[in-house]
């Protein structure tokens, strides 16, 4: 039968869904929105983490610093997407492939 | 098996699917509503692990402002999406690769360092979670929360610098020329002479 979930339990689904996000990355490299989407999952399962120690090692401490990794990721995908939208307005694609212009 | 175990496990298996599906699914709105789906399942996950103010948060933040956000982006940029998945077959091999290198790699660690310990979880802290995260917020933790709070208000100014855009036909005064002006530039004197009423 399932055992009890531990802290193991926690950290196991917290690499699968990194490991997932990771793969993603590739998957996906030539699209920047869904490059930006597996970036949110992966500070998502680095979260988890944080959570699960908080809780099997009696420290709020984790708690606080998952609220400030919330903080700055809300402000990264703020400022992610502004550039997006730039990048699709000055060249009419977000393909990462087709941003060459400042290889030398 | 406690009702809490089983949800755990139901909360995990849907919570790797979601992932799954956002990143392998061809239509970027789809894969953004898998992942609201993913954030609502994980919040759900830390609500087991008793975080209750993080798990608010996590929905309230990012399911309903940091996702809509995404859509709106999504929905507003005319991309022609099939063009990129053309290459998505040829990414897997490699995708695939690395993420079980990951996913090796991390399992090394903690099977290493955690699956051979049996820590039970300490006593389930009572009182409320909110007033506990709080009190370490307000009180130890001040000057990063007002370094945090510094950040979302660049945040904020960067974002609507990046996006603002000056309109050509717009009408508007320009402060430097209206503060350069000279008196020759406005005051033309007339010399008319005076004309004799008619009697």
């Amino acid at each position: 039968m399932l055992s009890e979930p531990t802290l193991a339990h926690y950290l196991v689904l917290g690499a699968i869904l990194f490991a997932i996000s990771m793969a993603g990355i590739f998957l996906n490299r030539r699209n920047v929105i869904m490059m930006l989407m597996a970036i949110e999952l992966m500070l998502l399962a680095v979260n988890l983490n944080f959570i699960a120690f908080s809780r099997y090692l009696g420290d709020m401490a984790g708690q606080v610093f998952v609220f400030f990794i919330l903080t700055v990721a809300a402000a990264e995908s703020a400022i992610g997407l502004a550039i997006l939208v730039l990048l699709f307005r000055n060249t009419g694609s977000i393909d990462v492939e087709a941003q060459g212009r400042l290889r030398g | 098996m406690t009702f809490a175990t089983f949800t755990f496990y139901a909360f995990a298996a849907i919570l790797i699917f979601a992932a799954l599906r956002v990143i392998t699914t061809r239509n970027p709105v789809h894969a953004a509503l898998w992942l609201v789906l993913s954030f609502f399942t994980a919040a759900a996950v830390w609500l087991l692990l008793r975080a209750e103010f993080l798990a608010i948060a996590l929905v309230l933040v990012y399911v309903g402002a940091v996702m809509v956000l995404f859509l709106f982006v999504v929905m507003m940029l005319d991309v022609n999406f099939d063009t990129m998945r053309q290459h998505f077959r040829s990414y897997l091999p490699i995708g695939a690769a690395v993420g079980a290198l990951v996913l090796f790699e991390m399992a090394l660690v903690i099977v290493d360092s955690a699956i051979g310990r049996t820590a039970t979880a300490p006593a389930t802290p009572t009182g409320s979670n909110t007033r506990a995260l709080g009190q370490l917020l307000y009180v130890d933790y001040v000057y990063p929360f007002e370094i945090a709070a510094v950040v979302l208000l660049v945040a904020i100014v960067a974002a609507i610098a990046l996006t603002h855009r000056e309109r050509k036909e717009r009408k508007h005064q320009d402060p430097g020329q209206q503060v350069k002006v000279r008196r020759e530039d406005r005051v033309r004197l007339v010399d008319l002479p005076s004309e004799k009423p008619p009697a």
